[in-house]
């Protein structure tokens, strides 16, 4: 059969001078593949934990992100609130259906009105996890599932991420190691969920007239509460 | 699009007389060139990071036959499927019978440039499917009905007021009748009229920034976000790529990545950065039920083991063009195809032949800014060189320049004929010229001196003037 697929595959050998890679080449290549190293990483973010946490709040600030560090889960609701309340935000939000997020006593400011699930239209307001944050560039890495719909990152226009200070590492790839050993990967490179998203900043655009706006169609607004817990 | 490459000279000209565009254009050199620079300076590896991008590149293509089929293993083990196309019309036509499966009729568009070289646009038009561009700039231009001018901002050479008409003339069917002139009030209306058409599509089609052997994934870089809503609210995510956006792993597109916002727009990195690998998962309570991707060749294939090879390391982050002294000039648009700037200038004669791009390789001063700031390193220069050699061998310019051509390298060749007889020339230039110090017009070069004046030289050569200062002797001043 001399498919679209057969054509493109016998054109690139040809034109690399060469039949099928032999099982030996092969052999090889498939190694890399199976064990995903870095290559080179900037030192930037080559520091004890402490530092890489003070590296992730100065480059998020750069980046018109606004984080409200605080000592424990016990504060998010008022911390969450007090966004809102500064912003005249809705006290109302949706929130990703997430253990973590859920073990949170938001019955401290009863005031907050939250539903759980997708994001919807109308939503203004979104609370979700992330699953690390990388301080090179004060870049979430939200991992999607069915306790993670990604929706949220990018429907409300306020997008308020609730991250444990743990959960930052110094690099990209880091953060890929992470994910690798949170499901449990092989070698089969069988491990990533729908989407993994790298959110570094609210969204942008400078389309008009090469002038920078804020919210082009993703969130206007990016906040991140970082929680301390005794890990850190 | 309609290609328009052999009008290049007749379009530069108009470029240069655009007011509207030279404001327009002004603004890179602020917006694009000293951002770049900045961010550069700001990571010390910048340049370690090129060298290992450009291996990891090099890699990829000795071996992309390999990874191109464990790609398509790795996305139909997620539950997607690869269609693989040779031709333009094989990917418009692929396209089309993955929409009629969920009876579009509208589909969503994140910015892709192989969208543009498949002219995908008004085919889709013509069999009664929608297709709604998201990026902004995408969107202006789409109002507009152009083609875009610059690879990462498509709308760079429309100026805010032109913006504020286009909205006023195509939003009134939302009932928006109020001229914007804000930037923020424009982003605001699209943003609003936008969002609906998300909810809307039928599928979503997106281009890819990597493709990634080891997991299947498909890599988009954007800043909007409207990648992202234009794959994750309908019902089907189509992803269109050509075969060289392969990376072997997730590590080395990370390394890619380093270099390619910084080059692009001087951002250390890009707002949104997403990895998609197959549907939405059985759980999931969002995402796409069914993704594909159309993998396009093109004639690309045939590039390898050639001059243009090094040109498949492009990462499209349009760094060439923000420094070009040429595109600055004239802008994209003259360059009468996809790709503009000096990597149209190179891949330009290939996709649409060089019988109809043989201007663009010339249209450069070879002032090297392109391949110096290149994050590939790809040689821009080499290869328009290349070009121009293959012009003149293949008889493609009229006999007058040809002619020429092969007057002066008759001349260059005989260095003692060389000397004297440019020893005449400036001589007598610096003889004629001495009162004015400079020429209105000269003999045989009508069209260099009907923009400028050609200031007069001292009389003597440059070579003479290297002797008798002593320099050519390798003496100090």
């Amino acid at each position: 059969m001399s498919s679209a697929r057969d054509r493109i595959l016998g054109s690139l050998r040809r034109s690399l001078g060469r039949e099928e890679l032999s099982g030996e080449a092969k052999a090889a290549l498939e190694a890399r593949l199976a064990h995903p190293t870095a290559n080179l990483t900037p030192a930037r973010s080559q520091l004890p934990h402490a530092g890489q946490v003070e590296l992730f709040i100065r480059m998020a600030e750069r980046i018109d992100v606004t984080v409200a560090r605080i000592p424990g889960r016990d504060e998010v609701p008022g911390a969450v609130a007090d966004y809102l309340a500064s912003h005249n935000l809705p006290t109302e939000f949706r929130m990703s259906p997430d253990p973590f997020l859920d073990a949170i006593p938001w019955e401290r400011r009863p005031l907050l009105k939250f539903a759980r699930g997708r994001a919807e239209p109308a939503d203004l307001v979104g609370v979700t996890p992330a699953f690390a944050a990388v301080a090179e560039t004060a870049t979430l890495m939200m991992v999607s599932g069915p306790e993670r719909p990604a929706t949220l990152n990018f429907m409300p226009d306020t997008h308020i991420v609730v991250l444990e200070s743990r959960a930052i590492v110094g690099t990209y790839e880091e953060g890929f190691a992470r994910l690798r050993t949170a499901r449990n990967a092989g070698t089969d490179g069988r491990y990533m969920p729908r989407t993994v998203n790298l959110i570094t900043g609210p969204s942008r655009t400078a389309d008009i007239a090469l002038t920078l706006i804020l919210g082009a169609h993703g969130p206007r607004r990016l906040h991140v509460v970082l929680v301390d817990g005794e890990e850190s | 699009m309609q290609v328009s490459s052999h009008d290049f000279k007749a379009r530069a000209d108009k470029a240069l007389h655009d007011p509207n565009l030279r404001q327009a254009l002004s603004a890179m050199e602020k917006g694009f060139v000293s951002k770049r620079q900045a961010a550069v300076r700001d990571l010390p590896e910048f340049d370690a990071l090129r060298d290992r991008a450009v291996e990891i590149k090099n890699h990829v293509l000795e071996n992309l036959d390999h990874y191109l089929e464990r790609f398509e293993t790795q996305v139909l083990a997620q539950g997607g499927k690869v269609h693989w196309c040779a031709s333009p019309k094989e990917a418009r036509e692929t396209i089309l019978a993955l929409l009629r499966t969920v009876e579009a009729r509208t589909c969503t568009k994140g910015k892709s440039m192989i969208a543009e070289e498949i002219a995908l646009n008004p085919f889709l038009a013509a069999n009664g499917i929608e297709p709604v561009e998201t990026d902004l700039g995408e969107y202006i231009i789409q109002l507009a009905d152009e083609p875009p001018s610059h690879i990462i901002g498509p709308a760079v050479h429309k100026t805010k007021d032109q913006i504020s008409d286009l909205f006023l003339e195509h939003h009134q069917k939302y009932g928006r009748t109020a001229r914007q002139t804000d930037p923020q009030a424009l982003v605001n209306e699209a943003r609003e009229i936008l969002r609906q058409k998300y909810i809307d599509a039928d599928a979503g089609i997106t281009g890819a920034n990597f493709l990634i052997a080891e997991t299947g994934s498909t890599v988009i870089v954007t800043n909007e976000g409207n990648g992202d809503l234009t794959q994750m609210l309908p019902r089907m995510h189509i992803v269109i790529a050509s075969l060289e956006k392969i990376v072997p792993t997730i590590e080395d597109a990370c390394t890619i990545l380093r270099v390619l916002a910084r080059s692009a727009t001087g951002q250390e990195f890009s707002a949104y950065t997403t990895f998609s690998t197959g549907p939405k998962r059985e759980a999931d309570l969002d995402g796409p039920a069914a993704f594909h991707v159309v993998l396009l060749d093109n004639g690309r294939s045939a590039m390898i083991g050639t001059e243009l090879q090094e040109a498949l390391r492009c990462i499209r982050c349009g760094a060439c063009m923000n420094h070009c002294p040429v595109y600055q000039a004239v802008g994209g648009h003259a360059y009468g195809w996809v790709y503009p700037g000096p990597i149209g200038a190179v891949l330009d004669p290939h996709f649409v032949g060089l019988e109809e791009a043989r201007h663009l390789p010339s249209a450069s001063t070879f002032c090297g800014r392109c391949e110096q700031v290149c994050p590939m390193r790809i040689p821009l220069p080499k290869i328009m060189r290349y070009w121009r050699q293959q012009a003149f061998e293949r008889k493609l310019a009229p006999p007058p320049e040809r002619m020429a051509v092969q007057l002066w390298a008759w001349l260059v060749r005989r260095p003692a004929l060389y000397h004297f007889a440019t020893r005449i020339a400036a001589y007598l230039l610096g003889r004629f010229g001495a009162e004015r110090g400079y020429f209105r017009r000269l003999p045989l070069a009508g069209g260099w001196t009907r923009g400028r004046d050609m200031p007069a030289p001292s009389g003597r050569t440059f070579h003479d003037l290297w002797r008798t200062s002593g320099r050519g002797r390798g003496e100090a001043e």
